[in-house]
C-alpha cells in the first residue's frame, strides 16, 4: 500500500474529508487553508481562502455543491466547490471547532468553542440551495447551549432524528434537533479525558468516539449503549469506520507537548486497524512523524486518508490483501450465507 | 510531654511572620485535618493500625519546615530529666548516717557510669530518718539507661535489693492512675489457624507465582507462559516504596512510612509488621530468620511506641527476629567513605553501605564492617560481639561471607568463611584474606601490589573466590584486571591467577553451582568520545581434569558488544548476558555453556561447550531476572530509570519471546523464589532420566490447554460476530419501521435524496482524471574538470 503525500500545508492539518463520490478530498489545517485535492492522484484542485484564522473543521453537502468550514476567526463560512467562491459567513462570538451537514444536506450544526464568557454551544443552520446560494438565512435556526461540559464534536444521527455530541468530560449526548432538549447524556469515556473526534457508521445506527482516554469506542446511535470498546496505548485523535469491511481506523500518538519526552523511535504515530467486531487490533500504517490529527474513509471504502500534526495528508488505496482479509468466523458466516 | 511541646509550637507558628505569608493553610490543630486523610487509604489497603497516629503526625510535619523554630522554642525536657533515676529498696537511716550509706551506694552506682556524691540526693523526713529512696543523676543519658538495666533487682545487701527506674518511667507510669490498681488477666485470642505459608508450592501443574508493581498497584500473578497471567492478588497502595521477596520466597514484604509488613499465605495477609519509621532498605538474612531494615533518619522513639524501646532511639539499622518481630538490636549506621573528588568537581556524596550487615550462609553469624578499621560479628540469635571485641583489620575496605558453609580439607571443625581485602597503605602490600569464624584465625592470605580497586566474587557454593584486581601501571594511567582465584575446597586454599584480560573487567559473574563464569571487560574510552568504549564478553570454563576441575581457560571472547549484565540461570548452565540501563543499545544475547552439539576445534579439553542460542531486543531495558526454575526469563523496563516504553517481557531460557506486556507505571517484576528441592541426590537423578517420558506428557498437557485455548477464542468470536449481526438487524427493522412511520423514502439519508441533488442528466460519460507521470529517461553523470 503505497501512499500519495499530500504536502499543500504549512502547518498541522485539523480535519480532511472526502465527497459522498470519493473522487474529492478536503483538508483543512491551521495555515487558514481549505484545500480540495483529487483523491485518485493527489493533485491539488484548488483553495479556499479567506479565513483569518486556523480553519478546524470541514464538511461537505451531500452532493458536493457546498463545502462547509469553521475556523478560529469565529466564522463559518460557506463555499461553493465548484468556483470557490464564498457565498456566507456566519459570525460566532467564539471559535468553531466543528461543522456538519445533515444527511440531507439541509441544516448544518456547528459547534463553537466555550470562551471569555460564553458558553459552549451547538448551532443549527438552515442551508438553501436554490439558485443563489448566497441566499442563506442570516440567524441559527436553533442554538443548543451545552451548560455541563461543552461539546467538542457533533454530528446527526440516521433520519437526522439526533444530534449526537461527545464533550470534553468524556461524555456523550443526545440532543433533539427541533426543540434543542437533551435527550440523554452518558458518561462513555473516562471522566474528563476529551472526546476528539465522532464518526458516523454509513447507515448512520452507530458511531465511533475517540478520546484523550486513549481508548476508542462504538455506540448505538438510538440509545447510546457501548457497542464495542478498542484500547490503545496512545491518547486518540481521530476515529473512523471503514464501509466495506469491518474495521474501524483509528489515529492519535502523544501530544506535540510531551513529545520529546517519549522515545522519537516509536512515538506511535501510527493509524491503528482495528476489527470492529472482534475488537482486535489487525494492523498498523506507519508514515506521520507526528500525532495522527483526523482520519477519513472513503465512501466507497476503497481508501482512506489520514492528517497529521505534521502537516501532511496521506492518501493510500487499499491493496487487495486488505479486501482479502476475513476472519475464519467470517469466512464461515459468508458460506452459510451463499448456502442459503 | 509532647502534648505541651506541641502547644508551645503551635503559638509560635502564630507569631511567626514567615509562616503567615504562606498562601497554603496552616491546620494547628492537630487531630482533626489530618484524620480524613488516614481514612481516604482503600479498605485492601495495609493499615499499620497497630501503630499510633503520632507516625503519621510526623510526616505530615515534614512538609511544613518549622526546624528554625523548633530549635528556638522547643523546651527540652526530657533531655534535661533523661540523666536521673531512681533507686527505690534502700535502708531507711537516720539522717546522720545518711553519708556512709550514700557512699556505700555511689560505689555501686559508678561501676556502671559517673556519678558524685552531690549528685545523689536522698530525701529525709520529719522524723529525721531517709524515706529508702534516692535521686542519682548521671552524667549522660546513657549512663542512666545502664544503671537502670544492670542494677535493677541487685541486692545491696541480704534485707535490701535495689529498683532501680528512670525518673521519666516513674513520671510516666508511676502518677496516679496511670496504671490500673487492679490486675486484669489479659484476654487470651482464641486459637485462629493461619494459612499455610508455602501453599504456592502446591499447584498442580508447578507454576511459579511473581509479583508485579506497577503505578500504584501491587499484584501476584501465576505465570501461565504465553497465555494471560492468572491474578492472585492485586492490591492498591499496597506498598510506599517497593515490595521484596523473602529468600526463600515465603513473605513479601511492603515498605510504608510507618514501616516493613510481611505478607504471606494462600490469600496474601499480614503476617508480621516491624515499625521502623521512615524505612529505607531493607534486607532478609539468607534463612529468613531476620531482617534488617534501614533509615537515614535516626529513629525517634516516641511515647506509646509499642514495640521500640529507648533502646532504639538515635539508631539507623534495626536487626529484627522475624518471627518474634521484636528487634533483636539497633545500630548507628556506617557510612562508606565517599569516593576521592576528582580535582575540581564537588566532593561525591557519601554512600551508605548496604547491604550493612552481611549474614553467614547458615544465619549463625551477622557481620558489619567499619571501613578502614574493623570487622564486628555478632552471634545469633542474641546478637552479641563475637568475643565481645571487634575484629581490627587495618584498613579494611570490604568482605564478604561464604554463600555456603564449605568443608575445607582437613578441617574438622565448624566454621564459617569471610573474605576481606586491604588496600596498599604505606610500603606494605594491599591484602586478600580469609577468615575462619568462631576462631576468627586468618587461615589465607595473598599480598597483592599496584592495586586500585578489588571486588570479592564468592562462587555459590563457596568452592571459589574470585578475587578481582584492578591494577594500575606505574604511572597510573593504564589499568588491567588480574583475577585471582581461590580454590576453597582444595588443600591449602591454592591460588590460580587468571592474566589474560588485558582490560578492565567491569562485571563477573560465576556460574550458580557451577565453574564457569563470564566476564565483561571495557576496552580504553577515546579520549572526549561521546559514547561509551565497547565491551568485549569473555566465558571461561576449566580444564577437563578427572574429578576436580582443572585450570581456568578463556573458552571464547565476543568482542565490540555494548555489554554490561551477566544473568546466569539459577540452574547454570544457560547465561543472558545483555546490556541494561543504557540509551542506545538494549541486546541481551542467550547463551548456552553446554550445547549438544559438535565442538568448536581447540576448545574440545574445556568443560564447555559455548554456543550462542539467540539475541532479541526490549526497547529500554533495565532488569533482566530469571525465574528460581531456570525456564523464564523476564526482561522488564521500570519507570524508576526511565519513563519510555515502560513494561515486561517474559522470554523461554532459550530466548523465544513469550510475551510482551507494555504497562503504564511499571515499576517492579519479582519471582517469587523458590525454597530448595527436597528431593535428594539420587531423586533428582532418576528424574533427570526419565526427562523423556515426562516432556512427552507435559507436551501432550500444553497441547491441550493450546487447543482449549484456541477452542474458546474461536467461540468468542463466533458469539461476537452473531450478536454484532442481530444487533444489525434489529436496528435496520426499527430504522425501516421509523421511515415508514414518518413517510420518509427507504434512501431517505443517501445523497441521491438530498436537498442539493443535481437532476439526473443522461449519458455524462464517465469523468476522466488526468494524471501525468513524469519518468526518467536516462541519467547521465559528467565529470568536469
Amino acid at each position: 500500500m503505497r501512499p500519495i503525500l499530500l504536502s499543500g500545508h504549512e502547518r498541522s492539518l485539523t480535519q480532511i474529508k472526502f465527497n459522498s463520490d470519493g473522487d474529492l478530498l478536503f483538508s483543512t489545517s491551521k495555515d487558514k487553508i481549505v484545500c480540495a485535492w483529487w483523491s485518485a492522484n493527489g493533485e491539488r484542485l484548488g483553495t479556499y481562502s479567506g479565513h483569518q484564522g486556523a480553519v478546524w473543521t470541514v464538511d461537505v453537502s451531500p452532493n458536493t455543491t457546498l463545502l462547509a468550514t469553521g475556523s478560529a476567526d469565529n466564522t463559518v463560512r460557506l463555499w461553493n466547490i465548484k468556483t470557490g467562491e464564498c457565498v456566507k459567513v456566519w459570525d460566532f462570538p467564539t471559535a468553531v471547532k466543528r461543522v456538519a451537514f445533515s444527511p440531507d444536506g439541509g441544516r448544518l450544526l456547528a459547534v463553537t468553542e466555550k470562551r471569555m464568557g460564553f458558553l459552549g454551544t451547538i448551532a443549527v443552520l438552515d442551508i438553501n440551495y436554490g439558485e443563489n446560494l448566497t441566499e442563506q438565512a442570516a440567524e441559527p435556526s436553533l442554538v443548543i447551549t451545552c451548560e455541563d461540559s461543552k461539546a467538542t464534536v457533533a454530528q446527526w444521527s440516521f433520519l437526522a432524528k439526533y444530534i449526537l455530541a461527545g464533550h470534553e468530560d468524556g461524555s456523550v449526548s443526545q440532543y433533539d434537533p427541533k426543540t434543542g432538549d437533551i435527550v440523554e447524556n452518558i458518561q462513555i469515556h473516562e471522566f474528563d479525558s476529551a472526546i476528539t473526534d465522532l464518526q458516523m457508521s454509513p447507515d448512520r445506527l452507530s458511531f465511533i468516539t475517540a478520546s484523550k482516554d486513549k481508548s476508542a469506542k462504538l455506540i448505538s446511535a438510538r440509545n447510546l449503549a457501548i457497542l464495542k470498546t478498542y484500547t490503545t496505548d496512545t491518547p486518540l485523535n481521530t476515529a473512523s469506520i471503514t464501509p466495506k469491511k469491518s474495521f474501524v481506523i483509528l489515529g492519535g500518538g502523544q501530544a506535540a507537548m510531551d513529545v520529546t519526552t517519549t522515545s522519537a523511535r516509536q512515538g506511535k504515530f501510527e493509524a491503528r486497524f482495528w476489527h470492529s467486531v472482534v475488537g482486535e487490533e489487525v494492523g498498523r500504517v506507519k508514515g506521520h512523524f507526528g500525532p495522527l490529527n483526523t482520519i477519513d474513509v472513503h465512501p466507497a471504502g476503497t481508501a482512506y486518508a489520514s492528517g497529521g500534526e505534521d502537516g501532511y495528508v496521506r492518501v493510500h488505496h487499499f491493496d487487495k490483501s486488505y479486501f482479502d482479509f476475513l476472519y475464519e468466523v467470517e469466512r464461515e458466516h459468508l458460506r452459510e450465507q451463499a448456502r442459503k | 510531654m509532647s502534648v505541651r511541646t506541641k502547644n508551645c509550637l503551635a503559638s509560635a507558628i502564630c507569631f511567626c511572620p514567615k509562616i503567615q505569608q504562606r498562601t497554603t493553610p496552616i491546620y494547628l490543630c492537630s487531630g482533626t485535618y489530618r484524620r480524613p486523610r488516614y481514612s481516604q487509604i482503600p479498605i485492601m489497603a495495609p493499615s499499620f493500625d497497630t501503630l499510633s497516629e503520632q507516625d503519621l503526625h510526623e510526616e505530615e510535619e515534614e512538609e511544613i519546615d518549622f526546624s528554625d523554630l523548633k530549635a528556638e522554642y522547643e523546651v527540652q525536657m526530657e533531655e534535661g530529666l533523661d540523666t536521673f533515676i531512681v533507686i527505690d529498696g534502700l535502708p531507711v537511716v537516720p539522717e546522720d548516717s545518711r553519708q556512709k550509706l550514700v557512699k556505700f551506694l555511689l560505689r555501686k552506682l559508678n561501676s556502671v557510669g559517673s556519678t558524685s556524691e552531690d549528685a545523689v540526693f536522698m530525701p529525709v523526713n520529719d522524723k529525721k530518718m531517709t524515706e529508702g529512696f534516692a535521686f542519682v543523676e548521671y552524667e549522660t543519658p546513657e549512663q542512666a539507661v545502664a544503671a537502670v538495666k544492670q542494677l535493677h533487682g541487685v541486692p545491696l545487701d541480704k534485707k535490701h535489693t535495689l529498683a532501680v527506674n528512670k525518673l521519666m518511667d516513674i513520671e510516666r507510669y508511676g502518677r496516679e492512675g496511670r496504671v490500673d490498681e487492679e490486675y486484669k488477666a489479659p484476654t487470651l485470642e482464641p486459637f485462629k489457624e493461619k494459612e499455610h505459608l508455602r501453599s504456592w508450592m502446591g499447584d498442580a501443574n508447578a507454576r511459579d507465582q511473581f509479583a508485579l508493581y506497577r503505578n500504584d498497584k501491587v499484584g501476584v500473578f501465576w505465570n501461565n507462559k504465553t497465555n494471560t497471567p492468572e491474578n492472585v492478588v492485586d492490591r492498591a497502595h499496597w506498598t510506599q516504596l517497593f515490595v521484596q521477596w523473602s529468600p526463600k520466597g515465603t513473605f513479601l514484604a511492603s515498605v510504608h512510612p510507618q514501616g516493613v509488613q510481611l505478607w504471606g499465605g494462600e490469600s496474601f495477609s499480614k503476617q508480621k509488621q516491624f515499625p521502623h519509621p521512615f524505612v529505607q532498605l531493607i534486607e532478609f538474612s539468607p534463612l529468613e530468620g531476620y531482617l534488617t531494615t534501614w533509615s537515614a533518619r535516626p529513629i525517634q522513639v516516641e511515647e506509646g511506641q509499642p514495640v521500640l524501646t529507648y533502646e532504639e532511639d538515635g539508631k539507623n539499622i534495626i536487626v529484627w527476629d522475624i518471627e518474634t518481630g521484636k528487634p533483636l538490636r539497633s545500630f548507628v549506621s556506617h557510612d562508606l567513605a565517599a569516593p576521592v573528588a576528582i580535582d575540581g568537581d564537588v566532593a561525591p556524596k557519601k554512600k551508605v553501605q548496604w547491604p550493612a550487615f552481611k549474614w553467614s550462609a547458615d544465619e549463625k553469624y551477622v557481620a558489619r564492617m567499619l571501613q578502614g578499621q574493623s570487622i564486628s560479628v555478632y552471634e545469633l540469635p542474641n546478637m552479641n560481639l563475637l568475643g565481645r571485641t571487634s575484629i581490627k583489620i587495618d584498613g579494611v575496605m570490604d568482605f564478604e561471607w561464604s554463600p555456603a558453609t564449605v568443608i575445607r580439607e582437613g578441617v574438622k571443625q565448624y566454621e564459617q568463611l569471610l573474605c576481606f581485602w586491604t588496600p596498599e597503605i604505606g610500603s606494605n602490600p594491599a591484602r586478600v584474606g580469609m577468615m575462619s569464624v568462631p576462631t576468627k584465625e586468618i587461615v589465607r592470605t595473598r599480598n597483592l601490589f599496584n592495586v586500585s580497586d578489588v571486588k570479592l566474587h564468592w562462587q555459590s557454593q563457596g568452592a571459589y573466590v574470585c578475587v578481582k584486581v584492578d591494577r594500575h601501571s606505574k604511572s597510573k594511567k593504564s589499568m588491567a584486571t588480574n583475577l585471582e582465584i581461590f580454590r576453597v575446597r582444595e588443600k591449602g586454599v591454592p591460588v590460580e591467577v587468571v592474566d589474560s584480560l588485558k582490560d578492565t573487567v567491569i562485571n563477573f559473574a560465576w556460574e550458580p553451582n557451577g565453574s564457569r563464569f563470564v566476564a565483561i571487560t571495557n576496552g580504553e574510552a577515546a579520549q572526549g568520545a561521546a559514547v561509551a568504549p565497547k565491551t568485549a564478553v569473555s566465558f571461561f570454563a576449566p580444564e577437563k581434569k578427572g574429578h576436580q576441575a582443572g585450570n581456568f581457560k578463556l573458552v571464547r571472547t565476543v568482542d565490540k558488544k555494548n555489554s554490561n549484565g551477566i544473568y546466569w540461570s539459577p540452574k547454570g548452565r544457560f547465561v543472558v548476558v545483555a546490556t541494561v540501563h543504557s540509551q542506545t543499545s538494549f541486546d541481551m544475547d542467550f547463551w548456552d555453556m553446554d550445547f549438544e552439539g559438535e565442538k568448536v576445534d581447540g576448545e574440545n579439553n574445556l568443560a564447555a561447550n559455548l554456543q550462542l542460542m539467540k539475541t532479541s531486543e526490549h526497547y529500554g531495558v533495565t532488569d533482566i531476572d530469571w525465574d528460581s526454575t531456570g525456564r523464564y526469563v523476564v526482561s522488564s523496563a521500570s519507570v524508576w530509570t526511565h519513563s519510555m516504553e515502560n513494561g515486561w517481557n517474559m522470554h523461554t531460557f532459550s530466548g523465544t519471546t513469550l510475551s510482551e506486556n507494555p504497562t503504564e507505571k511499571f515499576k517492579q517484576f519479582l519471582w517469587r523464589p523458590r525454597p530448595a528441592t527436597l528431593l535428594s541426590k539420587e531423586e533428582q537423578k532418576q528424574v533427570r532420566k526419565n526427562l523423556r517420558e515426562y516432556s512427552k506428557e507435559f507436551d501432550e498437557e500444553d497441547k491441550y490447554a493450546v487447543d482449549i485455548a484456541n477452542t474458546a477464542v474461536v467461540e468468542t468470536r463466533k458469539r461476537v460476530l452473531s450478536e454484532w449481526l442481530a444487533w444489525l438487524r434489529r436496528e435496520k427493522e426499527l430504522l425501516a419501521e421509523e421511515k415508514e412511520v414518518l413517510g420518509f423514502a427507504e434512501d431517505a439519508d443517501s445523497p441521491k435524496a438530498a436537498l442539493d441533488a443535481r437532476p439526473v442528466v443522461e449519458d455524462q460519460g464517465d469523468s476522466v482524471v488526468e494524471e501525468i507521470v513524469e519518468e526518467i529517461i536516462e541519467e547521465t553523470e559528467e565529470v568536469i574538470g
